[in-house]
């Protein structure tokens, strides 16, 4: 019996095999979407958690890491529903945002509170697609979406962003 | 044109939010994971406040009466 075989029948060393294989990635793309490390790490946790519990709903033919991909994106977003939207700028994007002097900091704090107040599924994909540059069909692939509604996703959460930064006082190419 | 209006809001994005950097795990969450598996699972039904289920209860016969809101939904979804 192979490794995914003896993971689906519940063998517990055969999952924590899987677990050291594939943390890594796991972390990786939740923390590009929640831009947390700590909250990535326990959502890292709840993610693996949700897999040995839906075990027995795994093929064992199916790819783990893709399969596991989609758990930890449906428990990122979960988060983003769940979490209270921050409006302050946290320091490490503040630092780590491109020196723009055109750009003053009252704008910049503008613009990511005009994000964070995206609804949360909007701004899953608007994080990967226009942030962290994933291609659509992965991003659809995570999220058990087809890679035309995402393309649809960003588009409205480009046009919300728009529309927020307008009110805000911000120009883009159509408000100007 | 709108195509071009997309990439500008793009652009400004990645301007002010940077792509996630530390993308490393720093520490092992085996331990952390055994320590959840431990425990019994959380009852969803449990935690979702009765108000919820009152405003689900609602939006449900909402869409039995008033079928016409089917299609505005699935827009919106």
């Amino acid at each position: 019996m192979d490794l995914l075989e003896r993971f689906a029948s519940g063998d517990l060393e055969a999952f924590e095999v899987l677990f050291r294989q594939h943390q890594k990635d796991v972390y990786a793309w939740i923390v590009r979407i929640v831009r947390d490390s700590g909250i990535a790490e326990d959502l890292t946790v709840e993610t693996f958690l949700r897999i040995y519990r839906a075990r027995a709903r795994f093929h064992p033919d199916g790819s783990f890491p893709a399969w596991a991909r989609r758990i930890a994106t449906n428990a990122a977003l979960d988060h983003l529903r769940g979490k209270r939207r921050e409006v302050e700028l946290p320091k490490e994007i503040a630092e780590a945002a491109r020196p723009d002097p055109a750009i003053q900091d009252e704008s910049r704090r503008k613009i990511y509170r005009a994000f964070q107040q995206l609804p949360a599924k909007y701004r899953l994909v608007a994080t990967l697609a226009l942030i962290e540059d994933e291609p659509y069909d992965k991003i659809a692939d995570a999220a058990g979406l087809s890679a035309n509604l995402v393309k649809i996703r960003v588009f409205r959460a480009v046009r919300m962003l728009r529309k927020s930064l307008s009110a805000m006082g911000i120009t883009t190419g159509a408000n100007r | 044109m709108n195509q071009q209006n997309d990439d500008e809001v793009g652009d400004l994005l990645k301007q002010n939010i940077a792509r996630a950097e530390n993308t490393e795990l720093s520490r092992d969450l085996w331990p952390q994971l055994l320590e959840k598996l431990g425990q019994p699972p959380v009852r969803v039904a449990r935690d979702v406040p009765w108000f919820d289920w009152v405003l689900a209860g609602l939006a449900g016969a909402a869409l039995v009466f008033f079928p016409g809101l089917i299609p505005a939904l699935l827009y919106h979804l």
